[in-house]
């Protein structure tokens, strides 16, 4: 199913505008997810898609032909992962996975099949009759998306699945469910203020702050080419080199830059990996600390710029801290970018 | 256990309170099987006295069980949906509409019924039919039926709840159906025991809202005391006793089942 979103707003009746007038286009079966802070209105532009919230006048939401605008939630055929999971705690396993399908009013020994095939596919087979407050987190997770895919809805919506669990059984989960939702192969919007899990799952990710979709692009669009500061910021963590410009030269407090082209009126952004530790660098500054990842050291470097300047070093050791050291970043890798969020 | 000297002295008070307890209830339960009371026990047991209060106030013990049953079914009705809407709806004007309703909790029966005597007593049909008891007692209890509701109805995350069979397309009414009812089971398990044991015990309003020929079980024990031998009066309490005795203890169990859901 194609999703469209037309001017679509939502003001709650105190006045906030949670969500500005916002076009969202979503292609049959690709998997999109909203990522921004938390207060963004991600999770209020879902729960509009849902049904669950009212739009303001002039909105409109197709589903493929139809106009479902003014549809009630439960003739709107979505299904939905609630961050909470909402698992009914009076009904079985097997009886939340069936709920969708009762509702459909369809014959029991279909509901029956159905709801075998769901468990199988989302390996429940183990924990269909126990009740919901029996099971792991990582398995109540999975219940909530398989009752959500039941019935066979016309598109899928999560709302930040992933957040309920513990660090290391998110990631797990993370991969888990970027499989499975392609194994559904069913149109999804998710959720998430955590771009690792926007990177990991989805097709396109539309970055949103203050009520705007303010960057909408596959993973490694947003990455390499971000239209604007906050994107840049907060998809790849990049750091705003603060100081002065000069034509083609960016003067910093450790030292002098060159920039690719005319920094005037914009703001130049670099990421950790770009900053690289050497001897032949025009910048100095000393090192601040130093954290040892294994396969690389994080370098926090001052006397460069107002903020530290990190460094994702890949050498075998590391400077000390409080050494003096140089830093050099190559031109074509300084992102040049408007000042504020561009508001598109 | 009877080491030291501090355990002896707890089962003394342990066994003093029991007695304060039970023994004015075990002779009187006595008094109720004994054939002559002032001869004592000697004079010989009988179930003469107990049969005479069933031929006397049969029709006191059916209204009674009448009436509790009419005002589970009304508290039930009126508060499931007050329940569900305060708890749907949590605010400060919620918060208002709870303590107005718990309002004859902390208002004398006594005040209660004349509030309701000066309002209804002119309406002759209502004011000497056992449905103008059934108000007063609806008015007593229903505070309790909500507030054993809302307990466990706000433990709970409803408003997802509901959502989420909204989104598998459940309407309105199934998901009240469904989801709500189930789920409130323990807490309405609990008000309806509270209910039907405090409408067979409530004396102070029935007292006065009774008339001559509509007695309740509590009333009925009142009018035997005051005009029967004692014999007959303490059958009155053994009946009355092995009504009331397993209702409280079904309540007891069901409140603090539900007590441990709302945790």
């Amino acid at each position: 199913m194609t999703l469209r979103l037309t001017n679509t707003a939502k003001t709650y009746p105190d006045g906030t505008k949670a969500l500005m007038p916002t076009e969202l286009s979503v292609a049959k079966g690709e998997i999109v997810s909203l990522l921004g802070p938390s207060g963004c209105g991600k999770t209020t532009l879902l729960r509009i898609i849902a049904g669950l919230e009212n739009p303001d006048e002039g909105s409109e939401i197709w589903f493929d032909n139809d106009n479902v605008t003014s549809l009630p939630v439960e003739l709107r055929q979505v299904g939905m992962v609630f961050q909470s999971y909402a698992l009914f705690p009076n009904m079985s396993v097997r009886a939340n996975i069936g709920y969708g399908l009762k509702m459909k009013k369809l014959p029991k020994a279909e509901i029956e099949s159905r709801v075998t095939e769901v468990l199988e596919l989302c390996q429940l087979q183990k924990f269909s009759g126990r009740a919901t407050d029996a099971l792991s987190g990582g398995q109540r997770q999975r219940v909530a998306l398989a009752r959500a895919i039941a019935p066979r809805p016309r598109m899928l919506l999560l709302d930040e699945p992933l957040s309920a669990l513990d660090a290391a059984l998110r990631e797990a989960l993370r991969d888990e469910l970027a499989i499975l939702l392609r194994e559904f192969n069913i149109t999804a919007i998710f959720v998430t203020h955590d771009q690792d899990e926007a990177m990991a799952i989805a097709d396109r990710v539309a970055v949103m702050s203050e009520g705007h979709i303010v960057q909408s692009g596959t993973p490694e669009e947003l990455y390499r080419n971000p239209n604007s500061a906050f994107v840049a910021g907060f998809v790849g963590n990049a750091m705003h080199l603060n100081g002065k410009c000069d034509g083609k030269m960016l003067h910093l407090e450790g030292g002098a830059l060159v920039l690719p082209k005319d920094g005037a009126g914009q703001n130049a952004f670099i990421r950790a990996e770009s900053v690289k530790i050497d001897d032949k660098g025009t910048l100095s500054g000393q090192v601040e600390n130093v954290t040892f990842l294994g396969n690389h050291y994080r370098i926090g470097i001052k006397g460069i710029m107002p903020d530290t300047l990190i460094s994702m070093h890949s050498g075998q050791s590391a400077p000390k801290i409080g050494q003096t050291v140089k830093v050099a970043i190559r031109p074509e890798e300084i992102m040049l970018l408007p000042e504020g969020v561009n508001k598109n | 256990m009877f080491k030291s000297k501090i355990k002896i002295l707890q089962l003394t008070v342990t066994l003093a309170a029991c007695a304060f307890l039970l023994v004015p209830t075990i002779l009187s339960i006595l008094a109720g099987v004994t054939v002559n009371y002032f001869k004592g026990i000697s004079s010989g047991l009988t179930l003469k006295w107990v049969y005479k209060v069933w031929e006397l106030y049969a029709d006191s013990i059916f209204l009674s069980m009448w009436l509790a049953i009419c005002c589970l079914i009304v508290t039930l009705i009126i508060g499931l949906p007050a329940a569900y809407g305060l708890a749907r709806h949590p605010g400060r004007l919620s918060r208002l509409l709870e303590e107005f309703i718990s309002l004859p909790l902390a208002v004398p029966g006594l005040a209660l019924a004349l509030a309701l005597l000066q309002l209804y007593g002119s309406m002759k049909g209502f004011r000497s039919s056992w449905t103008f008891i059934l108000v007063g007692h609806v008015l007593y209890t229903l505070p309790f039926m909500v507030r054993s509701i809302l307990a466990v109805l706000a433990s709970m995350d409803l408003n997802t709840l509901e959502e989420g069979a909204a989104t598998l397309g459940a309407s309105p009414w199934q998901r009240f159906r469904d989801i709500v009812i189930p789920n409130a089971m323990p807490g309405i398990l609990a008000g309806s025991l509270t209910v039907v044991t405090l409408s067979i015990g409530e004396f102070n309003l029935t007292w006065m809202l009774h008339t001559p020929y509509l007695k309740t079980l509590p009333v009925g024990l009142a009018d035997s005391y005051a005009s029967m031998r004692l014999e007959i009066a303490s059958a009155y309490t053994l009946v009355f006793f092995v009504l009331i005795v397993p209702l409280l203890m079904a309540m007891q169990w069901a409140s603090a089942r539900a007590q441990r859901i709302a945790k």
